[in-house]
């Protein structure tokens, strides 16, 4: 069973997401990770980069495929983690550590349409 | 064993042959083609007597598999046996030995060949017109964007800017509409695992440039809607691509042209039983409808009465696509498979491909997960997933296991649709018993992951090489050979 954490709101495609001041945080959840396999590559996006919600904004390759991770909401990227240019196995180790990016948000509203952590769960169970 | 390379082998002084004397004067590399390209000391290659690099090369094609040494169900790329006599019709010297630069009137039978071979590949796929200069699936689909591409300019469309693809279909896809500037737009498989005009409609407006598939799908599933997803498209004002990876499996039932199609490449190292997989080349013939004729790359070759010859009287063309003709030799062999098997040939070499694929799936399902569980076509998915929760064996580990039995493996992880996939494509070409000895093998693999799966986990376990460190590999790249 994948871990999923209370405080996070998750989407379709499996990235988690936190709110703070104006800004997500935004990884791939355990469930992603474990079905991506071991990593081999995380493709960040360039800080100032502007994406709407829904555009490819970041990409992670594993020994079996590569798979998007799209803007999860609309805004402009303020930091992104470099830590995983070296050490793409972060993901795989503790992926709710490992964040991909942070975003400066347009719409907040956005963040309550995502799936918190009770309706992940079911999700996963849909979908498995 | 493993084989040393040949640098690791190496003795400084070591020769494979004897020059004579010099009975020239001797010239200064340094003044004859100047300072600035010539090199500050010879490239270090590697010293060594021809015994030894005949003894290296027949020891690694010793290790190698191939079609030609065991059964190859590798999905997606049809990895059918490739005849004899298409070697054959390659070796002759009037097609081996021409040159590119050749006059016109002294190769006017491999300009026939190329007009005759453009023909007969738009009769079996219902299209008007062509060019075999593309040399693989992936340069075809870069030459067909860059023919959607010429075709909106030319209508002042140019805001058609966004190509469909859907979630099943081949990598080269999104990646070559990516290359040649078009934005892609990704839609979900439906329950059936195929293109519904639901997912379509969102994007059926003026920005739309057009939908790339394959039919049957990477699923092996026949896109039953595709009338009607052609119709939309084309109402809409775009085109629509045909990738023809999987045309083995429709050869001479029904055509891509009929379906709507505009633009099409055929991989001839699939369906039309050319050498492939690092053996190849590849070719990968381009063909289109009518209304796009115009913008094909040039030269064109064209009949009159018995002579042949090149035309560059094509204004609108996106212009040379390759250096010379395409990958000529692969087309000879192409146009050979064509004649020997003749129309019904050809029509029996889809149905029996389906047969075989039906007739494996069939036994495969109650011991591996089949996701769509309809009758497919050419190939199918398997999906290792329940295996691979109930006792942690993946694709992977059985793919490996599979290399333990002298059998190549499927294609795993692909499509990406299908957790744990196994893309299984036998081909026409396999005999009842090969087939059976296959599902006996999968079978054994699937009571071995049950009963001892630690050593299925370390398979291959008697091959020159065993399990490799694909993640370390990936992760820190050696690509340079260093002392």
């Amino acid at each position: 069973m994948s871990e999923i954490r209370d405080d996070l709101r998750y989407t379709e495609n499996h990235e988690w997401v936190s709110l703070k001041d104006g800004t997500v945080r935004v990884g791939i959840t355990d469930y992603a990770q474990d079905s991506l396999g071991e990593i081999v590559y995380v493709e960040l996006p360039e800080i100032e980069d502007e994406f709407s919600q829904g555009e490819e904004a970041a990409s992670i390759e594993s020994v079996k495929a590569a798979a998007p991770v799209y803007a999860v909401m609309s805004g402009r990227i303020t930091k992104v983690n470099r830590k995983l240019e070296d050490s793409p196995e972060l993901v795989n180790e503790a992926p709710y550590s490992a964040y991909i990016y942070e975003m400066e948000i347009r719409d907040p509203d956005e963040f309550e349409h995502l799936m918190d952590s009770e309706a992940y769960s079911d999700y996963l169970e849909s979908i498995d | 064993m493993s084989e040393l390379l040949l640098f690791e082998k190496s003795k400084e002084g070591r020769r494979g042959f004897l020059l004579p004397a010099l009975d020239v004067p001797a010239a200064d590399p340094q003044e004859v083609i100047g300072p600035s390209i010539c090199a500050d000391a010879p490239p270090a290659l590697p010293q060594l007597c021809e015994v030894e690099v005949t003894r290296h090369y027949q020891n690694l094609a010793r290790k190698n598999f191939g079609v030609d040494l065991g059964f190859y169900p590798l999905g997606s790329c049809t990895m059918k046996y490739n005849p004899k006599v298409n070697e054959e019709a390659a070796s002759l010297p009037g097609f081996c030995e021409v040159h590119p630069l050749q006059p016109e009137e002294s190769v006017q039978g491999s300009l026939k060949l190329l007009h005759t071979l453009t023909s007969f590949l738009c009769e079996i796929t219902g299209m008007s017109w062509g060019t075999m200069q593309s040399m693989a699936g992936a340069h075809g689909e870069f030459t067909g964007m860059k023919l959607f591409r010429a075709y909106f300019q030319k209508r002042g469309e140019t805001r058609r800017n966004r190509l469909i693809v859907p979630s099943s279909s081949h990598g080269t896809n999104p990646a070559s509409a990516h290359l040649s500037g078009f934005e892609v737009v990704e839609i979900p498989a439906d329950s059936r695992g195929l293109v519904s005009l639901e997912a379509l409609a969102p994007h059926l407006d003026d920005r739309l440039a057009g939908i790339m598939l394959t039919n049957p799908n990477t699923l092996g599933l026949f896109e039953t809607d595709i009338l009607e997803i052609s119709q939309a498209v084309h109402d809409s004002g775009g085109l629509l691509y045909y990738d023809g990876a999987n045309l083995n499996a429709v050869m001479g039932i029904s055509r891509p042209g009929d379906m709507g199609f505009d633009v099409i490449h055929l991989n001839l190292h699939k369906t039309f039983s050319t050498p492939h997989g690092g053996g190849g080349p590849g070719s990968g013939p381009v063909l289109v409808s009518k209304r796009l004729v115009p913008f094909l790359p040039v030269p064109d070759v064209t009949q009159e009465g018995d002579i042949y010859r090149f035309s560059w009287d094509r204004p609108e063309s996106i212009g040379k696509i390759s250096g010379f003709y395409g990958n000529f030799l692969v087309n000879v062999r192409a146009l050979t498979y064509i004649l020997v098997m003749g129309c019904d040939g050809l029509k029996r070499a889809s149905q029996m491909a389906v047969l075989n694929a039906n007739y494996l799936m069939k036994h495969l399902k109650p011991l591996y997960h089949l996701t769509y569980d309809v009758i497919c076509k050419h190939e199918f998915v398997l999906s290792a997933e329940r295996l691979k929760k109930e006792t942690g064996i993946t694709a992977v580990d059985i793919a490996k296991g599979l290399i333990e039995e002298g059998i190549h493996p499927p294609t795993v992880y692909f499509p990406l649709i299908v957790p744990e996939a196994l893309m299984i494509e036998p081909t026409e070409t396999e005999t009842l018993e090969t087939l059976d000895r296959f599902i006996e093998v999968m079978k054994h693999l699937h009571r071995r992951a049950y009963e001892d799966p630690q050593s299925l986990k370390e398979a291959p376990s008697h091959m020159a090489v065993s399990r490799v460190d694909d993640v370390g590999a990936a992760r820190h790249p050696r690509v340079c050979w260093e002392c």
